[in-house]
């Protein structure tokens, strides 16, 4: 059994101009020790997926569908359940790591929170585990980094604090949410560099939503594609970088510059589509150079064109 | 690329005093940065945050004041020139934002933001002036009906387009672009730099493309320069530099990068820097990147006392690294990682 198996979720936001869809009726997996890549571009819905898991949408955002975690419905739980799996089971990293720290407490007060309130520790026993938590994510010399204010580090020391404070509870699995997209690529380096470790070490399963192809080529196992609130593509990430069947992925891969390639970069004309309405045909279809009329007017239900390998296209294939 | 250089900056410093009560000192934005652009050349100014790669754009276009040195455009030296002085000669520079949300005004339509330089510069009358726009808006590949719109209609990418057709109304010698891309969607990244270069082919203005993204500069520029807290540490040819560089900065920062190949990527060595950018108020003493080089101490106490000069190696190529010697040798990036480990 999976640890996180996700079944039709839809999340619908209520505003003044109408409905706003957000993600249509996605399914997916999560296995154990897994990194599970989730890459798409704004507006996508791959924060929101992530987001809505563990209720952390306003009251406007309508969620359906099921998402089940031990045996507990995420989307159902009550909330007194639910809150002893989030942060504890199910922890999250945010992209700003300068916005997510509170600025008014010390490094070692907010991790300490974590494991007061979860594990419930006593103050000194929390303090020492926080150290080892720092000391974890390798930030250097961390007692005395326990007595700082977040303005004292630097956003990628910021970033290893979030990483702290989210593994505080040996969580299962840890979501990380465009983790390195605010940071230098050297710190970036290091950032992935710890996430991997985090895997081998600790055997988290970990959800990685970001925009950068080069990120997911580098960290994870599998990868799903996401456009306008739908699973374009999932396949292993071999599997996909050497054989991307649906036109968005072929044209995001060939969008991005590469090392020693000076050929003109593929563009996919258009823009993303805006979520008010959902279209009853393929959402990419208007930027598609394989569009025609079933595209225009049916929805693509994902097929398996290789195992593991989901494309939801009337037409998929090489470039 | 021949004939006298379009922008020549030589020893360019821009610092910074401390506000606020109490505080002391300068933070040293930019310190004695030399390069010059030839007509027609694209040059990457590559760096991460707080390198001072966006400072130096702001010296070059006059938005800053420069603290020492100079910079020549067309051979004129505007270094200290006035806000009048300065009028005329803006019709040979023009530069395009990072934001292209907050860079274009949201109380102007779209066509009147694009002939703005041209009615500031007084260079045509009314109906000339109706006939360029419409002509720009054609060549950045913009349906004419948009120049009646407002930027907040406009999507991201086609705003982007907008500030190219407004930085390039005037036609100037030189175009600064300060991460022309970085605040665009993947897939229209890469309509903006094709365009990017279609124009500079055609058009042949030089152009100062400041970014954090290596495979861009690679794509576009002729050269590149890297800064690393507010120096240039290596300058070459894009070609050269990315098969061999030769400082240890260069050498980490292209190893870090990813790229989206799983199977290149997980195949690559990266090396490691320890430790944070030193605080540009007070940098360190030598070699600025000596607190986080692989190699130190192996070029220890030069390292400590000297600023190593930005010298030329190779030809073309320059390299300011007390380990790298004339003729080009230097430590390796293997050599590196066997430091680190």
């Amino acid at each position: 059994m999976s640890l996180l198996q996700v079944d039709e979720l839809s999340v619908r936001f209520e505003t003044d101009d109408g409905n706003v869809h957000a993600v249509d009726r996605l399914s997916f997996a999560l296995e154990e020790r897994e990194v599970l890549g989730v890459v798409g571009e704004s507006g996508c819905g791959k924060s929101v997926t992530f987001m809505s898991l563990l209720r952390l949408l306003p009251e406007t955002a309508v969620v359906s569908g099921r998402a089940t975690f031990g045996g507990v419905d995420l989307l159902a739980a009550p909330t007194p359940r639910l809150r002893r799996i989030r942060g504890k089971e199910i922890a999250f990293v945010f992209q700003e790591p300068m916005t997510s720290l509170n600025p008014a407490f010390t490094v070692g007060n907010q991790i300490g929170e974590v494991l007061r309130r979860h594990l419930g520790l006593g103050r000194r026993e929390a303090r020492g585990r926080a150290r080892e938590l720092l000391d974890l994510v390798r930030i250097p010399a961390p007692a005395r980094r326990l007595d700082e204010y977040p303005h004292q580090l630097s956003g990628g020391m910021r970033q290893r604090v979030m990483i702290a404070m989210a593994l505080a509870c040996d969580p299962k699995v840890l979501i990380a949410d465009e983790p390195t997209t605010a940071l230098d690529v050297t710190i970036q380096a290091g950032i992935l560099d710890l996430m991997r470790d985090i895997r081998e070490r600790l055997g988290t399963a970990i959800v990685l939503i970001t925009h950068n192809l080069g990120v997911v080529a580098d960290i994870a196992d599998r990868v799903i594609v996401m456009y306008a609130g739908r699973k374009a593509e999932e396949a292993p990430v071999h599997e996909l970088f050497a054989r991307p069947q649906h036109p968005y992925t072929i044209g995001l891969l060939g969008a991005v510059p590469r090392p020693g390639a000076s050929r003109r970069l593929q563009e996919i004309p258009g823009r993303v589509p805006s979520l008010a309405e959902l279209p009853s045909a393929c959402a990419f279809a208007p930027r598609c150079p394989r569009a025609d009329e079933l595209t225009r007017t049916n929805v693509p239900e994902l097929r398996e064109v290789a195992p593991g390998h989901l494309v939801a296209c009337f037409h998929p294939g090489p470039s | 690329m021949n004939g006298a250089p379009v922008v020549e900056v030589e020893s360019l410093v821009k610092h910074f005093p401390l506000r606020g009560l109490g505080a002391r000192g300068v933070v040293h934005a930019v310190d004695g940065v030399s390069f010059s652009i030839a007509p027609g050349e694209m040059l990457g100014l590559v760096g991460e945050s707080g390198s001072g790669k966006s400072t130096v754009a702001a010296c070059i276009m006059r938005l800053l004041e420069p603290t020492e040195g100079s910079i020549r455009l067309l051979g004129e030296d505007i270094t200290h020139l006035s806000r009048r002085e300065l009028r005329p000669l803006r019709r040979n520079m023009h530069m395009v934002f990072q934001d292209p949300y907050s860079s274009l005004d949201p109380r102007m339509t779209c066509g009147q933001i694009v002939a703005e330089p041209l009615v500031v510069q007084r260079l045509l009358d009314g109906r000339g002036v109706d006939r360029r726009v419409d002509e720009l808006f054609d060549r950045v590949g913009l349906r004419a009906e948009l120049r009646h719109r407002y930027p907040h209609e406009l999507s991201g990418g086609q705003r982007q387009r907008i500030g190219l057709a407004r930085a390039l109304a005037v036609s100037p010698k030189l175009l600064v672009a300060d991460e022309p891309v970085s605040a665009l969607d993947v897939s229209v990244q890469a309509s903006i730099l094709n365009l990017l270069r279609e124009l500079q082919e055609d058009l042949g203005f030089s152009c100062l493309f400041i970014t954090h993204d290596l495979a861009t500069v690679e794509y576009l520029c002729d050269r590149v320069a890297v800064m690393y807290l507010g120096q240039i540490v290596e300058l070459a040819p894009t070609a050269e530099l990315f098969a061999s560089p030769k400082h240890p900065y260069t050498q980490a920062l292209l190893s870090a990068a990813v790229v989206p190949d799983p199977v290149a990527q997980r195949a690559r060595v990266r090396i490691v820097l320890e430790g944070d950018v030193p605080s540009p108020v007070e940098p360190p003493s030598g070699c600025r990147f000596r607190t986080r080089c692989p190699f130190e101490p192996r070029s220890a106490p030069a390292s400590h006392e000297q600023e190593p000069p930005l010298l030329e190696v190779t030809p073309g190529h320059h390299v300011a690294c007390h380990l790298v010697r004339l003729g080009g040798e230097g430590p390796r990036p293997v050599e590196a990682v066997e430091a680190a480990s």
